[in-house]
C-alpha cells in the first residue's frame, strides 16, 4: 500500500521558538528524513516552497486564469510531501508520527488510490 | 411431531444467534477481510444452520460450526464476484488455501476476535460518532432503525455514517488487529470514550418516553463488560466500575412524575446494591494497580458517595482530594467546577462560589447551564436571593432537558 504524506507546520509556533530549538527541530525532520530514504519506503518526496510562493491555475470558458495561492488558506503551511510504501494505515501513521513536524502541525496521510483492474 | 421438531431447532438456533453471533461475526471478518462480506457470510450461514441442524441436530460446537459454514459461503460469493472481476479470483484462492492449510485454532478453540473488531470501530481515522454507530451496530448486534431511534436520528443517517466508515476502513486499510502494547493505552481511551458516551445517552433519555427507546446504559454496560473479560486493564475495570455505579442510582433518580431527584435527596435504600457491590470491587482491583486514569478516579468518586449511607456521612474530604487527581490527569473546567461543588460541601457555600466565579472570570463555561445552577444554589444557600434568582433565570435560558428545566423552575419559584 502507499500513501501520501503532506507535512504541514504551524508556522507561527515554530517562529515563536527560540533559534536553538528551532535548529535542533530542523535537523531532527533531516534526520528523520534521512533514515526513511534510506530504508527504502519513500517512492517519492520533495520540499516545498512556502504558500506565498504557491500559484493556482484555473481554465474557465477556455480561459486560462493563473492567481496567487494557496488553494485552501490554512494556518498551517504545506512545507512538503512524502509517498510512502506502508503495510496499513496504522504502519503509516507510526511513520508520519515520526518527523517533529506532527508536533508543530501535522501530517495529512492519504492513501494512493489502486487503479482498477479492467473488467472481463 | 415435525413442526415441534423444527420450532425447537429454531428456538436453539436464535438461542445461538443471540449468545455468539456477535463473535462469529468477529472471526469471519478477520478470515474473509471484509465488513459486508462477513455480514452476509453470517446470515447465510445462521440460514444454513436453521435447515441443516434440523436434519443432522445441533453441533456440539455451534461457534465453530457457523465459522466453517461462514467461511464456506463468504468464498462462494467472492467467486461468484470474480466472474465480474477479475481480481477477486485470486483473493477466493488465496481464502480457499488458508482454509485447506491445517489450523492451530481448530485444536484450541477459535480465539476471540471482538477485541479486534471494537478496536477497528473505535479506530481514531473514524469519525467519532461512526464509531459509535460502528460499534453499536458491528459489536452491539443492534439494527440500524434501534440505533437511530436511540440518537434520536433518522435511520437513513446512521446507515450512511456506517456505509462511509467501513469505505474509510477499506481504502485507508485500516488493519483489523488489536493495538501494540505500546499504543494501547491512547487507542484503548478512544474506546472508552464511544462506550461512556453511548451510556450517558442512556443516562439522559432515561427520563422521558423511554419504554420505546433502547436501553443504551445495559448495552453500555454489556460492552464495560466485554472490554473486561477481553482486555483486564485498571481503566476499563474504572469504566465498568463507574457506570454500575451511576446505573445503581436509576430507580432513586428520577421521581414517578420524571422530575430531577438530586443525590442529596435520593431514597438511598432504592439504589441497587448488588451493581454498588460490584462496583466497589472493580474500584478496588483500579485502585490497587496504582495506574490511575480519569475513569477509575470518577469511579472512585461514585464510590465514596455510593459507601455513605445518608448524605451527611459522605466524606466530602476524601471527594475534594479525588475531584484534585482528576484536574491532574484531565484538566478541564467541568472538572473544576465539579471541585468547587465539592469544596462547597467540605467548605462551606462561600469556598465554593469564590472557585465557580473564578471558573466563569475566565471565560469558561460562560453558556453552559450547570455553572449557572451550581452558582445560583451556592448563591441561594449564601442568603444571595437576587444573584441566586438571575443564576437560576441564567441556568433556565441555556438548559435543553425538560426534566432539568423543571427543577431549575421550581428551584427558582422557591426563592
Amino acid at each position: 500500500m502507499r500513501y501520501l504524506c503532506l507535512i504541514y507546520t504551524d508556522e507561527d509556533r515554530l517562529a515563536a521558538l527560540p533559534a536553538g530549538e528551532r535548529g535542533a527541530l530542523a535537523a531532527e525532520h533531516r534526520a528523520w528524513q534521512e533514515a526513511l530514504w534510506a530504508s527504502g519506503r519513500v517512492v517519492a518526496g520533495e520540499a516545498v516552497a512556502c504558500a506565498r510562493a504557491a500559484t493556482v491555475v484555473r481554465v474557465r470558458d477556455g480561459d486560462v486564469a493563473a492567481t496567487a495561492g494557496p488553494f485552501a488558506a490554512t494556518r498551517e503551511e504545506l512545507g512538503g510531501f512524502l509517498v510512502i510504501r506502508a503495510r496499513d494505515l496504522n504502519d503509516a501513521v507510526r511513520v508520519a508520527a515520526g518527523t517533529p513536524c506532527a508536533r508543530l502541525g501535522g501530517v495529512e496521510v492519504r492513501p494512493v488510490r489502486v487503479p482498477e483492474r479492467p473488467h472481463g | 411431531m415435525r413442526d415441534d421438531a423444527g420450532a425447537a431447532v429454531r428456538e436453539r438456533v436464535e438461542e445461538v444467534y443471540r449468545a455468539e453471533s456477535r463473535r462469529v461475526l468477529a472471526t469471519l471478518i478477520r478470515l474473509l477481510g471484509d465488513f459486508d462480506l462477513a455480514e452476509e457470510a453470517l446470515h447465510e450461514a445462521f440460514a444454513a444452520a436453521v435447515e441443516q441442524w434440523e436434519r443432522d441436530g445441533v453441533p456440539d460446537n455451534p461457534r465453530a460450526w457457523l465459522v466453517t459454514a461462514g467461511r464456506f459461503k463468504g468464498i462462494d460469493r467472492i467467486r461468484r464476484r470474480a466472474k465480474f472481476d477479475a481480481s477477486l479470483g485470486q483473493i477466493a484462492a488465496r481464502l480457499e488455501s488458508e482454509l485447506r492449510a491445517p489450523s492451530a485454532e481448530s485444536a484450541e478453540g477459535l480465539p476471540d476476535d471482538r477485541l479486534r473488531l471494537v478496536f477497528t470501530c473505535c479506530h481514531p481515522a473514524i469519525p467519532p460518532d461512526a464509531q459509535v454507530a460502528m460499534t453499536l451496530r458491528e459489536v452491539c448486534g443492534l439494527t440500524t432503525e434501534e440505533i437511530a431511534r436511540a440518537f434520536l436520528a433518522s435511520a437513513p443517517t446512521i446507515a450512511q455514517r456506517i456505509v462511509r466508515a467501513k469505505n474509510r476502513i477499506r481504502a485507508a486499510r485500516i488493519p483489523y488487529e488489536v493495538p501494540e502494547r505500546r499504543e494501547l493505552p491512547a487507542r484503548l481511551e478512544t474506546v472508552l470514550r464511544v462506550v461512556y458516551l453511548v451510556f450517558n445517552e442512556g443516562y439522559a433519555a432515561s427520563s422521558g418516553p423511554s419504554l420505546v427507546r433502547l436501553d443504551l446504559s445495559a448495552e453500555a454496560i454489556r460492552l464495560g463488560r466485554l472490554l473486561v473479560d477481553l482486555l483486564p486493564e485498571p481503566e476499563t475495570w474504572g469504566l465498568l466500575a463507574l457506570m454500575l455505579l451511576h446505573e445503581s442510582r436509576r430507580a432513586a433518580r428520577t421521581s414517578p412524575e420524571g422530575d430531577l431527584i438530586l443525590l442529596e435527596d435520593q431514597d438511598r435504600s432504592r439504589w441497587n446494591r448488588e451493581q454498588i457491590a460490584e462496583g466497589m470491587a472493580l474500584v478496588r482491583r483500579a485502585l490497587a494497580s496504582r495506574r490511575l486514569g480519569p475513569y477509575t478516579i470518577q469511579a472512585a468518586i461514585a464510590a465514596a458517595h455510593a459507601e455513605a449511607r445518608t448524605p451527611g456521612e459522605t466524606d466530602w474530604g476524601r471527594i475534594v482530594a479525588l475531584y484534585d487527581l482528576l484536574l491532574e490527569v484531565t484538566p478541564s473546567p467541568v472538572v473544576a467546577l465539579n471541585r468547587a461543588a465539592a469544596v462547597a460541601m467540605r467548605d462551606g457555600p462561600a469556598a465554593g462560589l469564590a472557585l465557580v466565579d473564578e471558573i466563569l472570570a475566565r471565560g469558561e463555561l460562560a453558556d453552559y447551564h450547570l455553572a449557572h445552577a451550581a452558582r445560583a444554589d451556592l448563591c441561594r444557600r449564601l442568603g444571595r436571593c437576587a444573584e441566586a434568582r438571575s443564576a437560576y433565570e441564567r441556568a433556565l435560558a441555556l438548559t435543553r432537558l425538560e426534566p432539568e428545566r423543571r427543577f431549575l423552575q421550581r428551584r427558582l419559584s422557591e426563592l
